[in-house]
């Protein structure tokens, strides 16, 4: 089968694999419809994330149909068409009976801070991913859903990871009716974070970025307030202003390790991986926030460490909430959303790329080239 | 559900008399049930056959019930991952390495390409190709570039001597 190919930092191609075999009573083989480039694909691509191996495939967010079951598959069969979460996840463990699907402990060997993710490292549990005509998916009964009837792919293929971490991201804020939720970044999760954070109650959404069309995007698709901090002096300075000198309610942290706009944090934790990651979007968010204010983190940063002005969230009394999102958790809540027109997410999708260009993919995204702001690469089989 | 007391704590004046279970700062994340309390202790997936090198952390007793297969530990960069994994997650002994050795193995890389007659494209890899068509003055910068940096190296080092 073809299959994307990491080769090193900036470099991937696309091979013959040999095609997944069932390797656990409770896996299925899923034959990949739709598959995307995520932003936390990034890290992996640009080689800041440990334990991320020559030859492995990556892709956490696909869709695709079932062609072979295991033996102790019961709700799944081959031939439906499912969404399947980005997290893997048993269903038993303590951790995901009580609702942490992307925290399950018996998923992922290498790290426990983490649960299994499709195609993301060995420190995620080194699974092949779905960037591929052919993926295996453990625990089949636990996450993997059946699209419902006359649902668009290009929407169900969203529901894998964007809309719920979007979604999780502004519900972990924590939001009141009124608040001012600021979301730094505005690529795909920034963007549905920002339409979510209406669906709490939000009295104003602000987002905050550098590139104008995807600013111009969210302004349009979520009816918020977008701003260029390339345009301010200071970002945080910019909130505070703009909340009569109080700080923001909520603060949403969208973009993670490859943050730009802080010369130090770049360098530091992009340039020269002293850092895991560039914590650029944590820094301003915590000087953004109100004193009580709400931080929810849902940018991916490396396992190591990060410079925080910790200090500023005991003083200012900020409450931290972060997590992988709970794909499975979440799916059916907005699975009705998706069909009830409350979301929308197909419009996100900007770029549709046969699987065979796999790194032409990548290089437009990570380059911002062609106004990209999702990617998403279709199989042979489903053209 | 409503919370679990693991012990008697009657011996303890005023034990929890201020405890309020509907403080709960991780809901709806967390459907607290405080099953953690009991331990490692639910009735576990069946094992994956474990047919391969899987390298665990150090931080739980065993390979979980599933596991990934891509690309078992080999050569140098496994050798120096086996060490990583001799130190907790806590420990930047484990990281670091594990970072080395993905360096390590990009070298293994292009050698296993060469070694299986295949010459890598780096400029397909790298996705110059949408550079050509999304950004061209920017990839003929780069090029121009590398090319005054590859010239300038070979002058320096092909320089004689006065």
């Amino acid at each position: 089968m073809l299959a994307m190919n990491y080769r090193g930092p900036q470099r991937v191609r696309i091979d013959e694999k040999p095609e997944p075999k069932i390797l656990h009573p409770q896996d299925a083989i899923v034959r990949v419809t739709r598959s995307c480039i995520c932003g936390s694909d990034l890290h992996l691509y640009n080689g800041n994330v440990p334990d991320t191996r020559v030859g492995m495939t990556f892709g956490h967010e696909f869709i695709g149909e079932v062609t072979e079951i295991g033996s102790e598959v019961q709700k799944l069969k081959v031939g439906d068409m499912v969404i399947v979460p980005f997290n893997i996840a048993c269903g038993k463990c303590h951790f995901c009976k009580q609702g942490l699907f992307g925290n399950c402990h018996e998923s992922n060997s290498q790290a426990t801070a983490v649960g299994g993710i499709f195609g993301y490292s060995h420190t995620a549990g080194g699974y092949d991913g779905g960037q591929a005509e052919y993926v295996r998916v453990p625990y089949a009964d636990v996450g993997p859903t059946v699209i419902p009837p006359g649902m668009d792919p290009d929407d169900a293929v969203l529901l894998t990871d964007v809309v719920p971490t979007g979604y999780q991201a502004a519900e972990m804020g924590g939001i009141q009716k009124g608040d001012t939720v600021v979301i730094f970044g505005a690529g795909p999760i920034g963007i549905m974070a920002a339409r979510c954070s209406w669906l709490f109650g939000a009295g104003r959404v602000i987002v905050i970025d550098k590139l104008e069309y995807r600013l111009e995007f969210v302004r349009n698709y979520a009816n918020c307030e977008a701003y260029n901090y390339e345009e301010m002096d200071d970002p945080v300075v910019f909130v505070k202003k703009t909340t009569d000198w109080m700080g923001a309610d909520v603060c949403i942290d969208a973009v993670g390790a490859e943050a730009s706009g802080n010369l130090m944090q770049t360098i530091t934790g992009r340039k020269l991986l002293l850092q895991a990651g560039s914590a650029t979007a944590v820094h301003w968010a915590v000087n953004s926030l109100k004193k009580g204010g709400i931080l929810s983190i849902v940018g991916v940063y490396g396992p190591t460490d990060n410079l925080v002005p910790i200090g500023n969230v005991v003083n200012k009394g900020i409450t931290i909430r972060a997590n992988q999102a709970s794909v499975k958790r979440l799916l059916p809540k907005l699975i009705d959303h998706v069909q009830n027109g409350v979301i929308n997410p197909k419009p996100l999708i900007t770029h549709r790329v046969p699987l065979e260009d796999v790194a032409d993919a990548y290089h437009i995204f990570s380059e911002k080239l062609d106004n990209c702001i999702k990617p998403v690469l279709i199989p042979p089989s489903a053209r | 559900m409503e919370n679990k007391t693991p012990k008697d704590y009657s011996h303890i004046k005023n034990w929890g008399i201020d405890a309020d279970p509907k403080n709960d700062p991780t809901y709806p994340m967390k459907h607290r049930t405080d099953a953690e309390q009991e331990g490692y202790s639910w009735d576990r997936p069946t094992q994956q056959d474990i047919n391969i090198e899987v390298l665990h952390s150090n931080e739980r007793p065993n390979v979980t019930a599933v596991f990934g297969t891509s690309m078992p530990p080999s050569g140098l960069s496994g050798m120096i991952r086996r060490f990583a994994f001799k130190h907790s997650e806590n420990s930047y002994l484990h990281w670091l390495p594990l970072l080395m050795a993905d360096r390590v193995n990009v070298v293994e890389g292009v050698i296993e390409d060469f070694a299986g007659g295949k010459v890598p494209n780096i400029f397909a890899e790298k996705g110059w190709k949408a550079d050509w068509e999304h950004n061209r003055s920017g990839l003929i910068q780069k090029v121009g570039v590398l090319a005054l940096v590859t010239t300038a190296a070979v002058v320096l080092l092909t320089r004689k001597k006065d």
